[in-house]
């Protein structure tokens, strides 16, 4: 018999299983991995040294495309670390807005995990379903921000604006496409505020997640492909600087929005699910839940919504313009608004770490400033660099198709990894 | 918060036998300032230490301080800065490392955390930081072949090379940009932040 010897496999950047550009070099022993080696880079765009050549409110939008499918979540980080160095107590409406955008952008996330994982694995129906309800969502984006994916809503000091009475309807009329009543039944659930539509939304989405779980959780094949697949005990799991579900899977309860609390989150009731194997599968049903969970608070936040009103950004002009009204009218108003969009904030020497859970783990901004309008430095700490980095470790001894479900279950986006 | 960190402050100097100065407390933050060859038995106890148990490190960057407005406080051009986070204890810890300022040199970190590998590596990349003992100190974001260091503060944002395909040669060819460097904001500093003073009142008070 001849010598067998290991050989490499180039995986990606071009392949669908890759999500995005990932450059996988496999080291093979017939089927079975020895070592899997990412090259990752080739989505950098130098975030971090564009934002030291700008403003802070002109670094705002680059956030939305590190993680471009948790959008405003990375917004949120940013934010917060600016608010931190001003010693900023942003409005409490703001806060709650807040808190609800980051909940919708987590199941926006996880319905983006749940469609292109199963896909992976070979469960074509699923990412259909999920994209379905990610449009609602895009529409909640849409009527607040103006932009579908790329927000830029929450903003120093607050968010943009307050959310809208009204929710944008498709236009009447049959068209190519529709017919008049399935116009009419598109705009049913749209009569009212956004809150409306929320909450609509809200009433249906655990019925959608059960229908998930009908295709998934019990089906043989996905069990085949995920139990006891890239295994991490909760020691590694540490040590390789796991956080968010990936953490939780392997059975530690650590959850920022539990431990160390921000915005409104020690006001909501909600639960965190932890998995006990810290499989893909564990990791599987902790994400899921974890999108029932957003659900619930979700609708806590409508509530509370609904019954208060008042102002959503600080009044501090040196941070937030003054209103439209005024700087059309009042000289002061006038010099804010110009001093605020060409020179930007000011923030005073000092430096900040705050973190968001993300819902990819802990995403994290490291601002330093030295006294200018632009930041002497801006670290993104991306909680995807960690989790990719461990891909040789929890693939070691797989298979090859494994590392299309472990890449799946690590919830890869290059826009956070490669900044 | 700040008072817990004074305490867990003193409480790491101590342990550490450094002086008081070297932790800081801010914004309710604790940032610890060691040097390189402290950095190592450091790390491994501020990790097994019962009292502090730092087991996941949750960040590394590099820093270039030649163009800080207030050198005073820098001790030297290049700096490492490090994250970490107690499960265990539920506190956080910023530690400051200054590498040098020609050649930066720092001992690798990977013995005590396995997540700190690509960290590195990353500081490596941009910032040309040596870390000694590190097992594949390569280049990761940055191109194949890629010459420089991005992040420091002499890299110009625009880069040195561009890069088009050549239809003669059939391949991708690099040259020099023909790109104007432009500068849309100007830094200002303003050292007397009068228009924040509401900002800092509450600080403040808030202690």
């Amino acid at each position: 018999m001849a010598d067998l010897h290991n050989y490499t496999i180039n995986f990606g950047p071009q392949h669908p299983a890759a999500h995005g550009v990932l450059r996988l070099i496999l080291e093979m022993d017939g089927e079975v991995i020895e070592r899997a080696d990412p090259h990752i880079g080739l989505l950098h765009r130098g975030t971090e040294k564009l934002a030291e050549e700008r403003h802070y409110l002109q670094s705002l939008p680059y956030m939305d495309r590190l993680d471009y499918v948790s959008m405003m979540s990375n917004e949120h980080a940013y934010c917060m670390a600016i608010e931190k160095m001003l010693a900023i107590e942003v409005p409490l409406r703001a806060q709650y807005i807040r808190v609800m955008f980051d909940e919708i952008t987590r199941i926006l996330n996880h319905l983006m995990w749940i469609g292109t994982h199963g896909l992976d694995v070979g469960a074509m129906a699923l990412f259909l379903y999920a994209f379905r309800e990610r449009e609602d969502l895009f529409d909640c984006y849409e009527a607040v921000s103006g932009a579908r994916m790329h927000a830029a809503y929450y903003r120093p000091g607050g968010v943009y604006r307050d959310l809208p009475d009204a929710m944008p309807r498709f236009a009447k009329g049959a068209t190519k496409y529709h017919s008049a009543d399935e116009i009419a039944r598109l705009n049913d659930n749209r009569q009212g505020s956004l809150l409306d539509f929320i909450a609509d939304f809200c009433s249906r989405f655990p019925g959608y997640v059960d229908e998930y779980e009908t295709l998934l959780t019990d089906n043989r094949i996905w069990k085949q492909r995920l139990v006891d697949i890239g295994i991490v005990t909760p020691e590694r799991a540490l040590q390789l600087g796991f956080t968010g579900p990936m953490l939780r899977g392997s059975g530690i309860a650590w959850d920022l929005r539990k431990k160390q609390p921000y915005e409104v989150y020690d006001r909501l009731d909600f639960d965190i699910p932890v998995g006990t194997n810290g499989d893909c599968y564990d990791r599987y049903l902790v994400r899921v839940e974890e999108m029932r969970q957003s659900n619930r608070i979700i609708l806590q936040c409508v509530d509370w919504l609904r019954k208060n009103p008042g102002p959503v950004i600080v009044d501090d002009h040196k941070v937030a313009p003054p209103p439209r009204a005024e700087v059309k009218s009042e000289m002061e108003s006038l010099i804010h608004h110009f001093k605020l969009v060409s020179e930007g904030i000011h923030i005073p020497e000092s430096e900040a770490y705050a973190a968001v859970e993300h819902p990819k783990g802990e995403f994290g901004i490291y601002l330093v400033s030295d006294g200018a309008n632009r930041p002497y430095r801006l670290k993104i700490r991306a909680p995807g660099f960690a989790h990719l980095a461990a891909i040789d470790e929890m693939a070691r001894g797989h298979m090859l198709a494994d590392v299309v479900a472990i890449i799946g279950t690590q919830d890869i986006v290059f826009g956070e990894i490669d900044r | 918060m700040s008072e817990y960190y004074r305490q867990l402050g003193e409480a790491i100097c101590t342990e550490l036998t450094l002086p008081s100065e070297a932790a800081v407390v801010a914004l309710g933050e604790l940032t610890l300032t060691l040097s390189a060859d402290q950095i190592l038995t450091a790390a491994q106890t501020l990790r097994d230490h019962a009292a502090f148990r730092f087991e996941q490190l949750i960040d590394a960057c590099g820093m270039d301080y030649s163009s800080y407005s207030d050198q005073s406080k820098i001790g030297s051009r290049y700096a490492v800065v490090y994250h970490l986070l107690s499960i265990t204890h539920n506190h956080r810890l910023r530690l400051r490392v200054f590498a040098g300022n020609e050649i930066p040199r720092l001992p690798s970190l990977t013995s005590v955390w396995h997540a700190i590998n690509w960290f590195e590596r990353e500081a490596f990349d941009l910032f040309g930081i040596l870390f000694e003992g590190h097992p594949d100190l390569r280049r990761i974001l940055t191109d194949y072949g890629f010459i420089g260091h991005p992040l420091r503060k002499d890299f110009p944002v625009c880069g040195h090379v561009e890069m088009r395909y050549d239809a003669d040669k059939g391949r991708v060819v690099y040259e020099p940009i023909s790109l104007e460097l432009r500068n849309q904001v100007p830094r200002v500093l303003r050292d007397d932040h009068r228009y924040l003073s509401g900002a800092m009142n509450r600080e403040q008070q808030h202690g």
